[in-house]
């Protein structure tokens, strides 16, 4: 027996998925437990304070920091318009008299005697947080947002990039290891999450872009098609990936790799389960972080059915005779197989490095010996 | 302290978790068994305990002792003697990096300090926020929300000195109203290392809005710069605040004797032990997934030990491949390879290497990617390093005015290769290069060594252990390091000049053989152990060709004592600097051609 070294990316037909919807900041929650909702319904809401703008009163006015508080027409607290006064100095007799009117409107937030400044505090901006999937809120976090669940169907991608979005899902392509290119995306595919085999070209991005896609999902991607193609849409000759963490790029359509870099078959059971799902209706984002605390890119379909939510049993993680794997490194990348030993010794491999290994039969019957550690174990359906 | 006969540690990476243990066999402490597993930081598990206890059972079955409890913890200490440890300690730097923001009055003063400050304590600095930068201030607020840093450093006037312009950062920092990335409801850590005399204004501005820790003034005078304090509290809050955001980190801080230590501080420990204890200059390196460590102690003109450390927290051989490749570019990655490769191959396969980052290379021609790889963020965290350990940074730095004013001040760096007595690696990559010629010629291409310098690798990767271990028990730390830690590679010889190839730079006499060795090449002459195990120590002569220096100066001899090991005397005769041919075959044979000399395969 051994430990599952990388836990595997969920491929699943029928899962629970549960949400998280929480804002940034402390605000209202719109919905209860047991609220059923769409994607588009906003859960919670609240408002961003706005920028403060700091006056420097004491310098405009050409007086004394100290001199400020006895000038002011407006207190803390008060909301101001622009252009309501300010300040009036007393003047000399009564002339000469200076006054500041208000740059914007917001409301006085603080003085400070120390330095003459003036807080205004702009208005605020609405922040709302929608459900993201259709489901049923589950649990109401006071003053933050919601947990929504729902069962449905659940893919993980390995990488990806943009934010949520929402689609119909549109197998553009007849195979895991046809590739995605410009002729098969059509103006049909506007809105949809259009799904690919082994690669994505760079012509086909563009051509996603211009037909307005909301996503593609995809096994491999080249890395030089990918980051040129955001350098273009960016407008930023000089981006780059560095550490995995993204989603927050401005692109017009996300993307989701489920295997990795390069011209790789997507995973058949990835690859059958989304063509299963042509039509539906999903969920999908390409937020990545592979980092402490990891998030994974995601494509959920929730169940047109109103089945009862009954949580599955969790999952082992152990590595055993028999279990399902892929191998997630050169040479034999993106082959699945079955574990056939688990030799306990360590054993040196063609890179003369010393690693516990394991034994698998591969699904064209090959005999392999792989690195535990670049395996992945498929689980259940 | 009771006799200690058994010692569990562990050090939680970013990438993988590595237990030892260490038991007393008669008189001395020795290494028994290591034991490794990814750290499980990920979904599903998001408990680094899990790891732990992963690598704890490796151990367990390869040393047949019973470490874990059936409630599913380390025992410790140990009731019977059979059964758990005595002690059971842990570093840890699961939590990965540190994004920070710091704020200055001027922009080339103090503002440059706090980023000193906060680059030495290991910090991706996301912005410098100066009053004097040029931007306005609601774009300084739009800058600041934007970012979400972990911690904000200000900084700025000298004790006594403004006080309005730090009231002015602080109102900044009001109207920015910043929340940290991880977590609602805390409150963003700010230290505040400016003018004390400020400090009172800017806690009432801030009190309530922020968890404010006060520190000394970083710059108190013009001409003094106090860095220390301010680094401190940066790594006190780092392990506060973000390392406990690794998921498990509370929970394994039950476990453990004493308190987790990070993993540079541990391993900085160890560098700090060797440069005392046998009177040497050290440079040290930790190379791991998401960071890069460096360490050195160097002498100062007046003779004066210094101990710097750099924590490159975006450079590593996992989830931060990329940004090597992105710091280095891949030309600078590819010349190191001994076998020709696509840029598009190279691409995607560090691509694929950042997204699955506890993958190990099974081909040979992967483990060269990743070798070149760590070259490069070898020499990137170096060029860091140099840039940081200048003058006495890092202690209090006396800076005269007229340097203060021309920003001179920062001084020349403390880092001379000439006078550099022992290289040390540790790190995945360099302990577990499946052979140590390999591991040399890493950090001999990455640092490029000058004259005679001792090369030294961590065994099987687990100074932050013994780090850790020093602080407890030190005799058990130094036994263990000695005698199962610290591998001796060899002594490289390396003439600093550029000659003609093929012309004779160096001749080195050891022992009995003679060898002239010509320019652009490398040989290693065979100097093992003796039969303790101990490495040998010969005296070498050796004689540079006119115009090459080996410490001794232009053309002149230097007798010395080389040290042995697994590789040997190793004579870099490539020049200093090392340049390739620009051209890709070409610097693929020329590469092929030194791997052959240190005996490795291509």
């Amino acid at each position: 027996m051994g430990t599952a070294y990388t836990p595997g990316l969920k491929v699943s037909s029928s899962t629970v998925i549960e949400k998280t919807r929480r804002l940034p900041l402390k605000g209202t929650v719109l919905v209860k437990v047991g609220d059923r909702v769409e994607p588009d319904t906003i859960v919670a809401r609240t408002e961003l304070p706005g920028p403060m703008q700091t006056v420097k009163l004491a310098e405009q006015m050409g007086v004394e920091p100290a001199e400020v508080k006895a000038a002011l027409k407006v207190s803390v607290g008060d909301t101001v318009e622009k252009g309501t006064l300010l300040a009036q100095t007393k003047g000399l007799f009564g002339w000469f008299k200076s006054e500041f009117r208000s740059p914007v409107a917001g409301k006085i937030e603080m003085l400070s005697e120390q330095t003459g400044h003036l807080g205004i505090r702009m208005p605020p901006t609405p922040v709302e947080k929608d459900a993201y999937i259709r489901g049923t809120v589950k649990e109401v976090i006071p003053e933050e947002g919601v947990v929504v669940q729902c069962r449905g169907a659940l893919v993980q991608g390995i990488f990806g990039v943009g934010g949520e979005r929402q689609g119909r899902i549109a197998v553009a392509v007849d195979s895991p290891d046809a590739v995605l290119t410009d002729t098969v995306i059509t103006a049909e595919h506007a809105g949809c999450i259009v799904v690919g085999g082994s690669n994505v070209t760079a012509r086909a991005l563009r051509k996603a872009a211009e037909v307005g896609a909301a996503a593609i999902v995809v096994g491999g991607i080249v890395d030089r098609d990918l980051i040129e193609y955001l350098r273009e849409t960016l407008k930023d000759p000089s981006f780059d990936i560095g550490v995995a963490i993204t989603g927050h790029e401005p692109v017009p359509f996300t993307i989701v790799v489920t295997e990795g870099f390069g011209t790789i078959r997507m995973a058949g059971r990835t690859f059958d389960l989304l063509r299963s799902l042509g039509g539906a209706s999903a969920s999908v984002n390409g937020a990545t972080q592979i980092r402490a605390g990891v998030i994974r890119p995601e494509v959920i379909a929730p169940s047109e059915t109103d089945e009862a939510i009954r949580v599955d049993a969790p999952e082992s993680g152990q590595l055993l005779e028999g279990t399902h794997i892929r191998v997630i490194r050169e040479p034999y990348f993106g082959e699945l197989g079955v574990v056939t030993a688990l030799p306990p010794e360590l054993q040196q491999v063609d890179s003369e490095t010393h690693v516990r290994v394991l034994h698998a039969r591969l699904e064209d019957g090959r005999d392999v010996v792989v690195p535990r550690a670049n395996v992945e174990i498929i689980e259940a359906a | 302290m009771p006799e200690v006969q058994s010692i569990l540690a562990t050090d939680c990476g970013s990438t993988t978790t590595k237990a030892i243990l260490i038991e007393r066999r008669g008189d001395e402490y020795r290494l028994v068994v290591r034991g490794e597993a990814p750290t499980t930081v990920e979904a599903p598990f998001d408990d680094v305990t899990v790891g732990v206890l992963n690598a704890v059972r490796e151990v367990e079955e390869l040393s047949g002792k019973k470490l874990i409890g059936d409630e599913g913890r380390v025992i410790t200490p140990s009731a019977d003697g059979q059964t758990g440890a005595d002690l059971y300690l842990s570093t840890s730097s699961a939590g990965g990096g540190l994004q920070m923001t710091v704020a200055g009055v001027v922009k080339a003063m103090s503002a440059e300090s706090a980023q000193r400050a906060a680059l030495g304590a290991g910090a991706i600095i996301m912005d410098v926020i100066a009053v004097d930068d040029g931007r306005r201030d609601f774009q300084k607020v739009e800058r600041i929300r934007a970012l979400r840093p972990d911690m904000i450093l200000v900084s700025g006037g000298t004790d006594g000195g403004t006080i309005n312009h730090l009231v002015e950062l602080a109102e900044m920092l009001v109207a920015a109203d910043p929340k940290p990335r991880l977590g609602i409801g805390l409150n963003l850590p700010v230290i505040y290392a400016g003018n004390k005399d400020a400090y009172p204004a800017v806690e009432d501005l801030l009190k309530g809005k922020v968890a404010l820790r006060q520190v000394e003034n970083l710059r108190p005078t013009l001409e003094r710069e106090n860095l220390l304090p301010a680094r401190e509290a940066i790594h006190d809050l780092f392990l506060e605040h973000v390392m406990q955001q690794a998921p498990g980190y509370s929970k394994l801080s039950s476990w453990v004797s004493a308190g987790i230590m990070s993993t540079p501080n541990a391993v900085g420990k160890i560098m700090q032990t060797i440069a005392a204890q046998r009177n040497i200059t050290v440079l040290g390196v930790d190379i791991g997934g998401a960071t890069t460590d460096v360490f050195s102690v160097f002498r100062n003109p007046k003779g004066e030990s210094i101990y710097n450390r750099t924590v490159s927290a975006n450079l590593g051989m996992s989830y931060s491949i990329c940004n090597v490749l992105t710091e280095a570019r891949s030309e600078n990655i590819r010349r190191w390879l001994p076998i020709e490769i696509s840029e598009e191959e190279l691409r995607n396969q560090l691509r694929n290497k950042m997204i699955r980052p506890t993958t190990i290379p099974q081909r040979l021609a992967d483990l060269h990617i990743e070798q070149a790889v760590a070259r490069e963020a070898l020499r990137l965290a170096f060029e860091h390093h140099k840039s940081l350990a200048r003058g006495l940074t890092g202690i209090q730095q006396q800076r005269t005015i007229g340097d203060a004013m021309t920003q001179e001040g920062s001084g020349k760096t403390l880092v001379d290769l000439m006078a550099l007595y022992m290289i040390v690696g540790s790190g995945g990559v360099l302990s577990h290069s499946p052979r140590r010629a390999q591991a040399a010629m890493m950090m001999m291409d990455a640092y490029q060594p000058e004259g005679v310098t001792l090369l030294t690798v961590d065994s099987i990767f687990m100074m932050p252990q013994l780090g850790i271990l020093s602080t407890v028990h030190p005799a058990a730390a130094t036994q263990v390091f000695e005698r199962d830690c610290l591998v001796y590679l060899g002594t490289c010889i390396a003439p600093v000049c550029a000659g003609r190839d093929g012309d004779v730079c160096v001749t080195v006499k050891v022992g009995s053989e003679t060898v002239p060795v010509p320019f652009g090449s490398l040989r290693v002459i065979p100097l093992g152990y003796d039969a303790d195990h101990n490495p040998l120590r010969v005296e070498a002569h050796i004689q540079p060709a006119r115009g090459f220096d080996v410490g001794a100066g232009r053309g002149r001899a230097k007798d010395v004592t080389v040290t042995g090991g697994e590789v040997g005397v190793i004579i870099d005769a490539r020049g200093r600097p090392l340049t390739l041919p620009q051209d890709d075959t070409a610097s693929v044979t020329r590469v092929r051609e030194w791997y052959a000399a240190m005996g490795l395969p291509v």
